[in-house]
């Protein structure tokens, strides 16, 4: 069977598709608004980390009357001790963000591996770790952190604890999904088929494409711990020891501020609570929708081709 | 005759962003007479399908145009959208490329074929529905499956439906792409048959593109063979096949496996030329196995050969050269 | 011997009742996909298993694999039979038989360059010694699927390389551990026909360094240009089987003479009279009675009803399904 063939041509460049390396930080990159939610949190996290050195007071130490009012000494004002609101807002930072990271930390360590199990193995092992995770979903947050508070006490260690046990239902969900789909993609067949194990198919080829999807999902995730962890703070359920933003404002609640009239003490640390959240939103949206398979088949729009006048094809002799 | 639909010198550009352009269709003319079959022939990316939207005033929102496409001496392209709407789907139809997948799956057959009609004001109500009745079963469909989904039916099936709503407003030109790819063979036998009768029966030209030089062979009676958005050789498919005049066109069918064939097949090394950059001299030549000096430096142009032919290469001039 | 032996191999799958066809009491169904097929391999021979779809083709060379669970049937590959072997001696065979898949845009990890992908094969079976002699067995299995010069593409990401590259590549993959058996699953069916002639006389010359060849395509042209032999399914049955050029030249079931008589030919001038059967193949849940085919087929008798035949002999290495064969 004689069959001519030539040697194929070297490589010629196509278009370079945008591969998914590095993608986030592409997006933050890109995107305005990932780079607003990821600057914010990066002024966010330095100012908490620094707090021991850049606070102007010490946040335990009484540097003027209660609910002192706003001055250049004291830009946002005292709270109900005396204490000076910027190095108090600096220090909670600290214990929320320690929070809402260790929170989310356990709560993507359960739901990463769940999801992966159930999207990997599916069958059993899938009915089974969604059935628990329904279980899960069901569970009324606030109820539940009031009783584990009542039983073993309040401590930094079980509200994290609790609000990561809580909160790894929805990564769970959304990244068996995806590794569901993942694990049907043809290299990842042809993996299996070399004769590759279960665990180099899932480390090697089918994390890293979850990758992605496990950082947004854990950015989106801080938000909601941190945004936990002050709902718990503010009801009295949070450690009493430690001062966190929710802490701040629960202090200031109960001290009768707003009848004082002292907002300085409450809408600060609400405002960067709020600001917290919308950073993690920002980025953590902006990677998700990054992330969003679109297609990039050209949409058939019949209204709107531009017409050009006829050019000749140019001065070339016959 | 003048010729029923006619492109002249079509262009068409993609805008890709930060000043690049794609020129993916670049000064395509050819004519579709009355009841003619002209297959429009080449692989992915040549501009196939890119020429057949812009005719009909399809393409996005990116797209830029130029040249004109005369449906019976008039140019519809000219006045945009307003002057193609009148004629799609009523002068000019299109299946198009896995149409059958493109079938609502929410709608039953009937439904979207009276949809067809009455957005085209053809016929409404029970008139429409009983002009369905006939155009199913002219495409080989029961009349009672009509009320099926498409889901129901099979790829066969929803590419004989996905016909059944080109033809609705009666046109007069029927653009099919890649009507049987994806389907089995005997099932694209059964397609290409329906689409022989069909063009006979109703009197229509069709406009065949696809990048399957036998199934060309066996509907059409001209072709036109595309690389790197222009036509680089049109004639009678016999003498496409039987004496080609350029050489991606001769390349093309000794690349093509024949059940009875004996003679070596070939690979065409290399790839075509990215249309996002401008290019010197043929665009063929460097996969070409014939190409000399002036192929580098000069693009040949699409020239009329004897015998109702045109071809796109240097070789046609020197007639010591082509052997 | 022959390299791989298929016997009465047959391949199930349930269909889904639901729950209202469960309480309504409806029948279960199944999916006989695979329905007995026998056939067999020789070393550096390629055989096409070719039909339309849903003949259970794929399912079939996944079978074989153990990619698949068959329900009954004896799978024996190099004397030895693999049909119940457990996950972990099969993890060993697997270096011996490879499978290269239809779409070469999926089938290679966008984030692995071409040497990780073709190295890959060998870590996972501890093949290779040191860093360098793998290095060594990568290049040398590219510069076999003529991917040369080696430096030009060991570095590069899939989406760097045309369709016809990255098949080459997924080819190199599954030859590194040198392998006896290679299934490829319509190796060139998304591939631009100019390209497709490379890819295959690449398969071809591999078979003649001893590698056997399972191919299935739907292609028949190709089959006829490539195959060593030719087996036509239908409906989770083998109805025709034979060397290439007597199944193509001579072919004795009705399916397979009507199936060749519509593949269209590249020479317009080439009428022949095409047989186009009606309708299209039933649902491999309602495998008809009796043959198969009967249904569909232009000559059958009122005895193809109750009467489901085997292969038959119809003159030296070629045998086909249908009472009509003598």
């Amino acid at each position: 069977m004689s069959v001519a063939v030539r040697q194929p041509g070297p490589v010629i460049e196509s278009e370079p598709i945008r591969s998914r390396r590095g993608i986030v930080w592409q997006t933050i990159k890109q995107r305005p608004s990932a780079t607003i939610g990821a600057g914010i949190l990066l002024v966010v996290v330095v100012c908490a980390v620094l707090a021991p050195w850049i606070a102007p007071y010490d946040p335990h130490e009484q540097v003027g009357p209660v609910f002192g009012h706003p001055s250049w000494k004291h830009p946002l004002g005292l709270d109900d001790g005396g204490i000076d609101m910027v190095s108090l807002l600096m220090w909670g930072c600290r214990i929320s963000l320690v929070v809402g990271f260790a929170a989310t930390f356990v709560s993507m360590v359960i739901g990463g591996t769940v999801g992966v199990a159930a999207g990997y193995f599916g069958g059993r092992t899938d009915n089974v770790l969604m059935r628990i995770t329904d279980y899960f979903l069901v569970i009324p947050d606030v109820p539940l952190m009031i009783i584990v508070a009542a039983i073993w006490g309040p401590s930094l260690f079980h509200i994290v604890i609790v609000i990561g046990i809580l909160l790894w239902t929805s990564t769970a969900r959304v990244i068996r999904a995806q590794v569901k789909s993942v694990r049907e993609r043809v290299y990842v067949k042809r993996a299996r088929a070399l004769g590759a194990g279960h665990s180099r198919v899932i480390l090697r080829h089918v994390l890293p494409q979850v990758a992605p999807l496990l950082i947004a999902n854990t950015v989106l995730t801080i938000a909601v711990a941190i945004f936990d962890e002050t709902a718990l703070a503010f009801l009295g359920l949070g450690d009493p020891s430690r001062i966190s933003l929710g802490k701040v404002i629960e202090n200031a609640f109960q001290r009768a501020a707003i009848s004082t009239g002292a907002w300085w003490a409450i809408v600060p640390p609400g405002a960067l609570v709020a600001v917290i959240i919308l950073g993690c939103s920002l980025l953590g949206g902006a990677i998700e929708d990054a992330l969003n398979p679109r297609l990039r088949v050209a949409h058939l729009s019949a209204r709107s081709f531009k017409l050009r006048p006829l050019v000749g094809r140019g001065p070339e002799a016959v | 005759m003048s010729p029923l639909l006619e492109l002249d010198e079509l262009h068409v550009w993609f805008d890709l962003g930060e000043g690049r352009e794609l020129h993916a269709v670049q000064g395509v003319s050819l004519q579709l007479e009355p009841g003619q079959r002209l297959g429009l022939v080449g692989e992915s990316g040549c501009g196939k399908t890119t020429t057949v939207l812009a005719s009909l005033g399809l393409l996005p929102q990116t797209a830029s145009v130029a040249g004109r496409v005369l449906l019976n001496g008039e140019d519809i392209l000219a006045g945009g959208e307003d002057s193609i709407r009148p004629h799609r789907w009523t002068d000019l139809a299109i299946v198009f490329q896995g149409a059958m997948n493109a079938l609502n799956p929410v709608q039953t057959v009937e439904s979207q074929i009276v949809e067809a009609l009455e957005l085209h004001g053809r016929a409404s109500g029970r008139m429409a529905r009983l002009r369905v009745g006939e155009l199913l079963e002219a495409v080989g469909i029961p009349r009672d499956r009509g009320t099926r989904f498409p889901h129901e039916f099979s790829g066969g099936m929803r590419q004989r439906a996905a016909i059944a709503m080109a033809l609705s407003c009666d046109p007069s030109v029927l653009v099919a792409d890649e009507p049987t790819t994806a389907l089995d063979v005997m099932v694209q036998a059964q397609i290409l048959e329906l689409l022989d009768t069909l063009c006979r029966d109703f009197g229509l030209a069709l406009l065949l593109v696809t990048h399957d030089l036998p199934v060309v062979a066996q509907l059409c009676d001209r072709a036109a063979v595309m690389y790197a958005g222009e036509i680089v050789e049109q004639g009678s498919v016999d003498a496409l096949f039987h004496d080609p005049r350029h050489p991606y066109t001769r390349l093309l069918f000794a690349a093509t496996p024949d059940l009875h064939g004996n003679g070596a097949l070939v690979s065409i090394p290399g790839s075509p030329p990215r249309l996002d950059r401008s290019v010197e001299g043929c665009p063929f030549q460097p996969r070409c196995d014939r190409a000399f000096d002036r192929c580098t430096v000069q693009r040949p142009l699409l020239r009329e050969l004897d015998g109702e032919r045109e071809a796109a290469c240097h070789l046609n001039d020197v007639p010591a050269v082509t052997a | 011997m022959s390299l791989l032996e298929v016997e009465d191999l047959a391949v199930q799958y349930p269909v889904a009742r639901g729950i209202v066809g469960t309480v309504a009491r409806k029948p279960r169904q199944v999916v006989r996909a695979v329905d007995g097929v026998s056939f067999s391999l020789a070393r550096g021979e390629l055989l096409a298993l070719v039909g339309e779809s849903g003949c259970g083709k794929t399912t079939t060379a996944q079978t074989v694999l153990r990619l698949v669970e068959p329900m009954r049937g004896r799978i024996a590959f190099d004397g030895g039979e693999i049909t119940k072997l457990g996950q972990r001696d099969l993890r060993s065979l697997r270096r011996r038989m490879q499978i290269v898949y239809q779409d070469p845009y999926e089938s290679l990890d966008p984030r692995l360059t071409v040497r990780a992908a073709v190295e890959e094969p060998l870590r996972i079976h501890g093949v290779g010694g040191s860093k360098a002699q793998r290095d060594e067995r990568v290049r040398d299995a590219l510069g076999r699927v003529e991917l040369t010069p080696q430096e030009l593409f060991l570095d590069r990401y899939p989406h760097e390389l045309s369709g016809g590259q990255r098949q080459r590549v997924a080819i190199a993959a599954a030859i590194v551990l040198d392998p006896d058996l290679l299934v490829a699953d319509e190796p060139v069916s998304m591939l631009d026909v100019s390209v497709r002639a490379g890819v295959l006389s690449l398969l071809d010359r591999l078979r003649e360094g001893g590698l056997g060849v399972l191919m299935i395509t739907h292609d028949l042209s190709t089959a006829a240009r490539f195959a060593d032999r030719i087996a036509v399914m239908y409906l989770g049955r083998i109805v025709e089987e034979g060397p290439a050029a007597e199944v193509v030249g001579n072919p004795q079931h009705p399916y397979t003479k009507a199936l060749l008589s519509v593949v269209p030919r590249r020479d317009p001038r080439d009428r022949t009279r095409p047989q186009i059967l009606q309708g299209e193949a039933p649902d491999a849940v309602r495998i008809p009675q009796g043959c198969r085919f009967h249904p569909r087929c232009p000559v059958a008798l009122p005895e193809c009803r109750d009467v489901d035949p085997d292969l038959r002999p119809a003159g030296g290495d070629h045998c086909a399904a249908c009472i009509l064969v003598s």
